[in-house]
């Protein structure tokens, strides 16, 4: 095993140019699959925290009366997804919009009946994903009393299409780079075995079997994934240090967030994946040159 | 009588077909006893490359630790007998027994191991130019899967003995003719095979060269190798070996006579 590395170390060497050019395009390709992976773990993160505590305003249909809430408690309870129910009747809700808007109070004072429909306000048991809040939602709306339900911020549920639309962007853009990385790794060991063709026949000659002439291909291979990955996190990670405080200060004048970098189970994912491509690329072009 | 008795019920059992395998195998077996020292047999070999015949109907018997030479024009078939061999390429008709193997029924992953048998060496030497001296003759035994502590001594002492041991770290490039045929040579010996098939080993090196290649060749040839030499070039090997000239041309051979 020793004697392969070293091997294809010296080969990585005595071919130099060819090996950089492969180790770059590899660290690109693992640059911008995980600038994209870093983009979509802090916005999902993003997301979660602003669905926190999943709040959910109901609105009663107006004939709704008293002795109908029982009923209606206990067909959300059934949901099992309440924590807390508070029933705001829409007296509550003027007195209140009373309070808040004193000033307008004069307008308000000449409604002759209340406007105001009465409401449940819920909260969700633990953090859930908006998908299930918004599946939450629909359920209760279909109840027949229920007149409208409000959850989270109305603009979420566009937001989330557009990066829904983003991340399959995203995963395609992925897969790109990692076929274009496959394709020029694939092309080195195929340059790599050309030149090194009399070696290969010379190789046969003195009775190598077909593991041991191909070995230093592989071990090669997979060193060049695993280089490659290593350089394309470490730029990452430089860029990262450098923008990411800037980043942060402005998007905490809106809103209290954090951007975090990938989480060590990607980082080894990542460089699992970029040395897996190095290890398939050479496995792609051997198994076309040495049947 | 019942001994018989139960036989006949035996073959019966056995079926024809498994008799007639049986029948064939100790006839093979009982060849192969007959002819002990036979290391290389051709039994009515052809090869074709497209329509044209390299080799015609070659029938050959090499015994263990002959020295055989192969001597005629060029383009008389003589790289083509050896390349058949060791398999470079397949016989088109024919079957080839080397120490008691058919190489009709060698699968591709065994080929390794049949090659590993021989020892070659070429005119053009075919040292790999970016390995030095020392790793060039150190491959044949990594490739064997040998311990590196005895890859390391064994490949110095055989380099000492063809006279390489000062250029250990020289790449092939650096060194004249006769120093790539002597590394070329140690490279073949190593392995210790009990066969060394040479073709044109001389062909490119001046007369001095030659005859010290010649004489490390007849070196290990002492200690019991069986050694093929492929050249249309006679003078140099008439005046001083032993051994049998095989003379083709055309494909076929022409005559054969004992060297004394
Ligand atoms: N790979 C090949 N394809 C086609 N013809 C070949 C091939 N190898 C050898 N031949 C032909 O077979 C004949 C014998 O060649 P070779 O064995 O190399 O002769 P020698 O070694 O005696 O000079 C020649 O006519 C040559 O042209
Ligand atoms: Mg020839």
């Amino acid at each position: 095993m020793i004697h392969f590395v070293k091997k294809a170390l010296a080969d990585i060497r005595s071919n130099r140019f060819l090996n950089f050019i492969t180790i770059i395009t590899i660290s690109l390709s693992i640059l911008i699959v995980s600038v994209f992976l870093l983009f979509f773990e802090n916005t999902s993160r993003m997301i979660e925290s602003w669905n926190q505590g999943g709040r959910v305003m109901i609105y009663l249909k107006n004939d709704f009366t008293l002795d109908m809430l029982p009923d209606l408690k206990k067909k959300i309870n059934a949901m099992g997804e309440t924590e807390v129910m508070i029933y705001i009747p829409k007296s509550y809700a003027l007195e209140r919009l009373k309070k808040t808007m004193s000033s307008q109070s004069t307008f308000l004072k000449t409604l002759k009946d209340n406007p105001l429909p009465d409401a449940m306000d819920i909260r969700m048991k633990s953090n859930n994903s908006f998908e299930k809040i918004q599946k939450f939602a629909q359920s209760i709306k279909a109840i027949e009393i229920v007149e409208d339900v409000e959850y989270g911020q109305s603009w979420l549920g566009r937001f989330l299409k557009i990066f829904n639309l983003f991340k399959i962007t995203g995963y395609a853009m992925c897969s790109l780079f990692f076929l274009i990385a496959l394709f020029i790794t694939a092309n080195t060991v195929r340059l790599a075995f050309y030149s090194r063709q009399l070696e290969v026949e010379i190789m046969r000659l003195v009775g190598a079997t077909e593991t041991f002439i191909k070995a230093p291909f592989y071990v090669e291979g997979l060193l060049q994934g695993f280089f490659g990955g290593i350089i394309g996190l470490a730029t990452l990670l430089i860029s990262y240090l450098m923008i990411a405080p800037g980043v942060t200060q402005n998007i905490a004048s809106y809103i209290y967030f954090d951007i975090r970098f990938l989480s060590v189970q990607m980082i080894l994912l990542i460089i699992f994946g970029s040395t897996f491509l190095g290890w398939f690329g050479c496995y792609l072009s051997l198994k076309q040159l040495l049947k | 009588m019942q001994h018989s008795l139960t036989h006949a019920r035996y073959i019966s059992k056995f079926g024809f077909s498994q008799l007639w395998g049986s029948i064939n195998y100790l006839l093979k077996n009982m060849n192969v006893k007959n002819n002990k020292n036979s290391i290389i047999r051709l039994f009515n070999v052809s090869k074709r490359f497209g329509g044209k015949l390299a080799l015609k109907d070659i029938s050959l018997d090499i015994g263990q630790g002959e020295f055989i030479f192969i001597s005629g024009p060029s383009g008389a078939g003589k790289s083509t007998l050896l390349k058949i061999l060791y398999l470079a390429e397949k016989a088109s008709e024919g079957q080839i027994l080397i120490d008691g193997m058919n190489l009709a029924r060698i699968s591709s992953s065994k080929l390794p191991f049949l090659r590993r048998r021989f020892g070659m060496i070429f005119q053009d030497f075919k040292l790999i130019p970016a390995r030095t001296v020392y790793e060039n003759v150190a491959l044949v035994l990594e490739a064997a899967g040998e311990k590196p502590s005895f890859i390391r001594k064994k490949v110095v002492q055989v380099l000492r003995t063809t006279g390489m041991e000062k250029k250990l770290k020289a790449l092939p490039p650096t060194l004249s003719g006769g120093e790539q045929q002597r590394v070329a040579v140690a490279r073949a010996v190593v392995g210790e095979p009990s066969i060394i098939l040479a073709d044109e080993p001389t062909g490119s090196l001046d007369s001095s060269s030659a005859q010290t290649t010649l004489d490390l060749l007849m070196e290990y040839h002492k200690k019991g190798a069986t050694i093929l030499i492929a050249s249309h070039n006679l003078h140099l090997v008439e005046s001083n070996i032993r051994g049998r000239n095989i003379e083709i041309s055309d494909g076929m051979i022409q005559r054969t006579a004992t060297m004394l």
